[in-house]
């Protein structure tokens, strides 16, 4: 095979385990040309704040920015359902010249009006950081009219990637932290941060707090709730699960309110039950938790193995790439595809860093791949390359594996069934297994498919 | 339910959007530069705009969609993005190898004033553009327009940048298709070399975002229309545009250009607008409409004659791009059933007089609307059928009201990629499509007593 060029600035994101020794270079920026996959601002902190059901998301710039997020990513609620509505100043020639407060004003104003919700996130987008309206002054009048939080989410989508992007969730929900009355809270609370609900996971991981004798005070942001959020400083321990979105507001919450943090994963079975015995391990005051956190890790354990050894015995030996937002997330999968004995031969991420990249290397093969802010034209290379046999990633990846003729599994935002806690474990294996192991992988063409031998090498 | 909150008393909004019934000009424009043989698309601005375009566009197409951005940060959201663009343009062909890059601004390069002409040369002159190689452009800020201008600003830079009139003029048509799916514009070429015309069809999507499963992922499919046909429509002896919005610009510009003159019809949907465009063909090209295509024809009417009961006076509602809208409108009039809502989130002030042409003067009928007034529209006269892109379906649901998935996006159903809507096979699925719905509904609503097994 010819050798596949590597952009000149994108020479140090690349790694091979076993053969190279460099450290990865990332956290970089894109350089400019390259077919990236990244996102940016705007959109790190629209996918954290969107799941607030009860809030209002009004989206201060041109339509496209608002059109591509409307109801894009799934986030089930249990009740109000205004954040699934797509709002958008529309800005036209004219506001860019003479500037767009004043429509904003009357938007949101309207909006407020309309659907009383109990807080509104107003987004400036890239246009609204370069003319310069003053979002602030608008958020602060807004809110002493129509008495709720109404809070300025600094999004531009150029200052940054999709991280910054979180970073500007967090500041926005430290915004409302604190403002709510805690008087009622148990004394065994924990918030949850980083679960987005997508598929229904805040629902399952709960229930199993629940189970264990452990009030789950607020999902940051999953099904969310501007009260919960308003309540959260109240309670007695923060559990960070997707670490690269919320650890951020985890610090500013310690520090303002001295509650501690530990980072979790609800992905993959030893990763669930670290997260429930460490919980349970900070409330040793009370072993009964810990007495109860066993129980539901033996119920929901039982529950699953048969199902899970039949997929395992199929998967033996599969090989897997994977291709994720946040390094952490990979961590997870790996251990979950070895749980399933496959082996990854490929692990990359957008965002990961220097850190995240070191422990990468140490848990991977040899003669895997790790890559930082990859292009659709090495992943398939080395997809290719490594025989992969399934590609775990996003939307954008999803018809690469398929046109390559390997399985997909998507960890991303277009989730429908959950992928968090034991039930959600098996419910990878299944969807990976379904995958893999299609059928329709034999209705590839090949060389022999009309007929014609295969020619020999 | 999840529109609950949709009144049915419609007030006057001025500053604010719900619900938009349209996207942004880059993504029309990626969407013609894709129908350019190996061509990659460039977005001039920050990375987000990019990767949601491409995120869009792969959703509706369920292909991978390639396009490269200059990675826009503060300092070049301050100084300007030539250094940007620059090292984009010799990026790419160093390292993607396309012939042609086509770049597109963004609402972020357009307000800082990125001069796109003046970038470009100096790209050329400093030998970053690889001779037999391309930069084309367009500005699409999404302040103005939609997606359907974006598409028509980018097919206008196709006609910038390629076209030569050598002074030999040839016998071949150019066909301009439209902001269409890449099935319709297969279809259109069937048509025209059916009738053993000879053409051009720019931008051609066809093998691009349909194409086939091969077990290997190609950067650049075989389809798009390739680069010696794009200067040779400059010798052309007529250009068919199909649909004013969306292809008007660039016949035009083609016809100043290069003294290429055009014709600019409706889009082909339904029969009395493929009539349009099949007759045109015929007289541009001196030949006589084929059997085939008048079997095709015929058939079509056929299932319209057929089961004419069953769309009398059904009533619907239209809402999507305003060149499908126009021919739309008057496909559904012409079978008997009465539009009586039409939206479309693109402005334009010939809409409303072309819809009322198309569908009668009581029709409801508005130009950059948008999914809220839409919904109001049908609140307050209920229809028995939508046809409109996948965001429809809440109102659908809403209203338990049939829903015929047309448009973009479509991110919940195939088939769009893959069979035309338009020329007369594109009439009969449609039909199909419409009647499946309309008795779907009948059977599943009738009384055990109604319940019929002849329809
Ligand atoms: S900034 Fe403009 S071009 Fe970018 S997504 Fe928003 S509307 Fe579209
Ligand atoms: S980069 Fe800017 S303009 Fe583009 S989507 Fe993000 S916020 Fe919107």
């Amino acid at each position: 095979m010819e050798k596949l060029k590597i952009l000149e600035g994108r020479r140090g994101q690349v790694f091979e385990k076993g053969k190279d020794a460099f450290k990865l270079n990332c956290g970089v920026k894109s350089t400019s040309g390259a077919v990236s996959q990244r996102a940016c601002v705007f959109c790190g902190s629209r996918v954290v704040l969107y799941p607030i059901t009860d809030a209002l998301h009004l989206v201060h710039g041109p339509i496209g920015c608002a059109a591509y997020t409307w109801d894009i990513r799934g986030s089930m609620s249990s009740g109000p359902v205004i954040n699934r509505h797509s709002f958008s100043t529309d800005l036209r020639e004219i506001d860019v010249i003479y500037g767009g407060a004043e429509k904003l004003y009357k938007a949101a104003s309207q909006l407020i009006d309309k659907h009383k919700p109990e807080a509104a996130f107003i987004y400036s987008t890239c246009i609204v950081g370069l003319i310069g309206d003053d979002v602030e002054a608008v958020c602060k009048k807004l809110s002493e009219e129509k008495k709720i939080p109404v809070i300025n989410v600094d999004s531009a989508g150029f200052k940054g990637t999709k991280k910054d992007g979180y970073k500007a969730a967090c500041e926005s929900i430290a915004k409302l932290v604190g403002t709510g009355d805690i008087s009622m809270i148990a004394p065994y609370s924990i918030n949850i941060l980083g679960e987005f609900n997508l598929a229904g996971e805040a629902w399952i991981i709960k229930d199993y707090y629940t189970r264990m004798g452990v009030n789950v005070n607020a999902v940051i942001t999953g099904d969310g709730r501007v009260a919960d959020l308003k309540r959260a400083h109240g309670a007695a321990l923060n559990v960070v699960q997707c670490a690269g979105s919320m650890t951020y507001l985890a610090e500013i919450m310690k520090k303002k309110y001295n509650i501690p943090f530990i980072r979790v994963s609800y992905f993959g079975l030893d990763d669930m039950t670290s997260a429930l015995y460490d919980v349970a391990a900070f409330f040793e005051k009370n072993p009964e938790i810990n007495e109860r956190a066993g129980m539901v890790v033996k119920d929901e354990m039982d529950a699953i193995m048969p199902g899970l050894l039949r997929y395992r015995k199929a998967l033996s030996g599969k090989k897997a790439a994977l291709y994720v937002g946040g390094a952490f997330k990979a961590f997870s999968l790996i251990k979950a595809l070895r749980v399933l004995g496959m082996d990854v031969v490929l692990a990359g991420s957008q965002t990961g860093n220097k850190e995240d990249y070191e422990d990468l290397k140490k848990i991977c093969d040899d003669g895997a791949i790790i890559i930082d802010d990859a292009n659709p034209q090495e992943l398939s290379r080395y997809i290719t390359e490594k025989k992969a046999d399934v590609l775990i990633g996003g939307v954008k990846e999803r018809p690469i594996a398929y046109k390559i003729g390997i399985g997909f599994c998507d960890h991303n935002h277009e989730r429908k069934i959950p992928l968090a806690g034991y039930a959600g474990m098996l419910n990878f294996a299944g969807e990976v297994y379904s995958s893999v192991m299609s059928p329709v992988w034999k209705l590839v063409l090949r060389n022999d498919t009309f007929g014609q031998k295969r020619s020999r090498p | 339910m999840l529109l609950r909150h949709t009144p049915k008393e419609i007030k006057e909004r001025s500053a604010l959007t719900v619900n938009p019934a349209k996207t942004c000009q880059p993504v029309g424009a990626m969407y013609a530069a894709l129908g350019v043989h190996k061509c990659l698309p460039h977005s001039h601005g920050s990375q987000g705009c990019c990767a949601y375009h491409r995120s869009a566009l792969t959703r509706h197409y369920k292909e991978p969609v390639m396009a490269g951005t200059s990675s826009f940060t503060e300092g070049a959201s301050v100084f300007g993005g030539q250094a940007n663009l620059l090292e984009a343009i010799n990026n790419i062909f160093t390292i993607y190898n396309p012939d042609v890059i086509a770049v597109h601004t963004t609402c972020l390069s357009e307000t800082i004033g990125d001069d796109l002409t003046q970038i470009t040369n100096k790209a050329k002159e400093e030998g970053k553009v690889p001779d037999g190689k391309y930069v084309i452009k367009a500005n699409t800020p999404s302040y103005v327009g939609s997606h359907v201008t974006g598409f028509a600003n980018m097919v206008k830079g196709i006609v910038d940048a390629f076209p030569v009139n050598t002074g030999h003029k040839t016998n071949t048509i150019n066909i301009i298709p439209g902001y269409v799916e890449p099935s319709d514009m297969s279809e259109i070429k069937r048509i025209a070399s059916e009738m053993g015309i000879k053409t051009i069809v720019f931008p051609d999507t066809s093998n691009v975002l349909n194409g086939p499963q091969t077990g290997k992922y190609d950067m650049y499919p075989s389809g798009g229309t390739k680069i010696p046909d794009l200067i040779k429509a400059g010798d052309s002896k007529a250009t068919i545009a199909l649909g004013p919005i969306a292809s008007g610009p660039a016949a035009k510009a083609l016809d100043t250009k290069c003294k290429v003159p055009c014709e600019i019809l409706k889009l082909p949907i339904g029969i009395k607008a493929t009539d349009e465009f099949v007759d045109r063909l015929r007289i541009l090209g001196g030949v006589s409409v084929s059997e085939e295509i008048k079997t095709e024809r015929g058939q079509a009417v056929d299932v319209i004659t057929d089961m004419q009961q069953y769309f009398a006076g059904k009533k619907a509602a239209l809402i999507g791009d305003p060149d499908q809208m126009v021919s739309l409108a008057g496909f559904l009039t012409d079978i008997g059933m009465k539009v009586r809502h039409v939206v479309t989130g693109t402005s334009g002030k010939k809409f409303e007089k072309r819809i009322r042409e198309a569908a009668g003067e009581d029709v409801n009928v508005k130009e950059g609307g948008d999914y809220f007034y839409f919904h109001q529209l049908i609140k307050n006269e209920k229809v028995d059928l939508i046809l409109g892109n996948s965001y429809s379906k809440y109102i659908s649901r809403d209203e338990d009201i049939p829903l015929i998935r047309f448009g973009f996006p479509i991110y919940d159903r195939v088939g769009h990629q893959y069979n035309p809507c338009v020329g007369y096979r594109g009439a009969m699925r449609l039909l199909e499509n419409i009647l499946n719905a309309l008795l779907d509904r009948q059977d599943r609503d009738a009384l055990e007593e109604k319940f019929e097994l002849v329809m």
